[in-house]
């Protein structure tokens, strides 16, 4: 089937109202820049999920990391979506100014090189993200212990994608089928999902990130769910494997455990958590079970499970834009705010 | 957060490869792919996490040009 048929029948489609979920900023961003919404008919409705994990980074997991840049002699390494996450007292960009020792990395892999220079110092790494991320934070401890150096800790918030959509069938019942994640699945591949798919009756998808992709995805979808079929397939097979990557999954085995994990918007998810098996190398990562409130007015908690879209926010390009965050999902390069307000 | 971007493998020493994007030579973990020198690899963090082949690299090069026009 060429690409135009796919267009054609997807901007024909006049059957019931359907919502399909992303759950990747990296798709919410492609479907903006492809134009995917005006190729597709009104009644195909692309919602964005809980793809971003800073979005879903609670509050006090900010607090804790900007606790930990004001102790002496330690130094905290971030990526730098987090940097302007509000917590309560602040943004770790806004701690910088007042004490907080706080350094942008592009690679958790950096932490072994400064721990080594610098062996008075030691280094909080603010491991988060989801499982595309993980193994990274498991090869740089590899490599750390390997090199005897022990003056690195992980202020872990690393979270696994399947209790989230699992979470998400259970309490949001209108989504009709799931575009999944692409870089989350060549880690964990396709087979995952079956177990969803079997138990909720929804189809679930693995899609690239060229437009042809989404839309052979959003095709699919909406052919499954007119034959009333939920199955699992794997239309990224370039990267993704059904295994996933068997060498990432073996490092996640060995230095994580599941656990609960507190997630802005849906609360706690039992086994949705990763934490450090070696409790030496955490800095008491584990029991961050409360989040605060969010700011009044935000609405950040129901953009992160689909319920409206960012524009339908009442801070959304009033009192919360990129410059001035109001929430997570504004501040983050792969939050759903941040990217509909770069691209509406 | 998630982005992945390929590279060209233009060495391996264990378990680093120095790894070419558009020109930047950046050392690059390589502890989960086993990746030969001309290969692509699809890298998150510092780290890669699959090997690719060349025209799929290239289509993905492609789109995450288009993406940081836009950001």
């Amino acid at each position: 089937m060429e690409i135009k048929n796919v267009i054609e029948y997807l901007k024909a489609y006049d059957g019931p109202e359907l919502k399909l979920m992303e759950v990747c900023g990296t798709h919410t961003a492609s479907i903006f820049k492809n134009g995917i919404r005006s190729l597709i008919s009104p009644k195909i409705k692309l919602i964005s999920g809980p793809g971003c994990p800073v979005c879903v980074t609670p509050t006090a997991y900010i607090d804790k990391c900007v606790e930990y840049a004001m102790k002496e002699n330690h130094v905290l390494l971030t990526f730098g979506d987090m940097m302007k996450v509000p917590g309560t007292k602040g943004s770790l960009s806004d701690q910088k100014g007042k004490g907080a020792k706080v350094q942008l990395m592009y690679s958790p892999f950096e932490a072994v090189e400064k721990a080594k220079q610098h062996p008075e110092i030691t280094y909080g790494v603010a491991a988060v993200g989801f499982e595309t991320t993980a193994p990274a934070y498991g090869l740089m401890l590899r490599q750390a212990k390997d090199l005897g150096i022990q003056n690195i800790r992980l202020i872990t918030a690393l979270k696994t994608v399947i209790p989230a959509l699992s979470w998400i069938c259970e309490n949001q019942q209108d989504i009709d089928g799931f575009i999944c994640p692409g870089h989350v699945s060549v880690i964990i591949g396709s087979k995952p999902y079956e177990a969803l798919a079997k138990k909720y009756g929804k189809p679930f998808v693995v899609a690239g990130f060229e437009a042809e992709h989404i839309l052979a995805v959003i095709y699919d979808l909406v052919r499954q769910i007119e034959k009333k079929e939920a199955k699992v397939k794997n239309l990224y097979p370039h990267a993704v494997h059904d295994q996933g990557n068997e060498k990432a999954l073996a490092v996640l085995e060995e230095y994580f455990e599941p656990g609960p994990a507190m997630w802005r918007g849906l609360g706690v998810i039992e086994d949705s958590g990763l934490y450090l098996k070696d409790t030496c190398y955490d800095a008491e990562s584990r029991g961050l079970d409360q989040d605060m409130e969010l700011p009044e007015g935000c609405r950040c908690a129901d953009v992160i499970v689909g319920k409206i879209n960012p524009d339908q926010c009442p801070m959304f390009k009033t009192k919360c834009g990129p410059m001035n965050p109001f929430g997570p999902c504004m501040v983050s390069a792969e939050g759903a705010c941040g990217i509909w307000y770069r691209n509406q | 957060m998630c982005i992945a971007i390929p590279g060209k493998v233009v060495s391996t020493d264990g378990t680093t490869a120095q790894v070419d994007f558009k020109g930047n030579m950046v050392d690059v973990n390589v502890g989960l792919v086993s990746p030969h020198p001309g290969q692509y690899v699809l890298v998150h963090a510092g780290c890669a996490i699959e090997v690719m082949e060349q025209d799929q690299a290239d289509e993905l090069i492609g789109l995450f040009a288009e993406l940081e026009e836009l950001s």
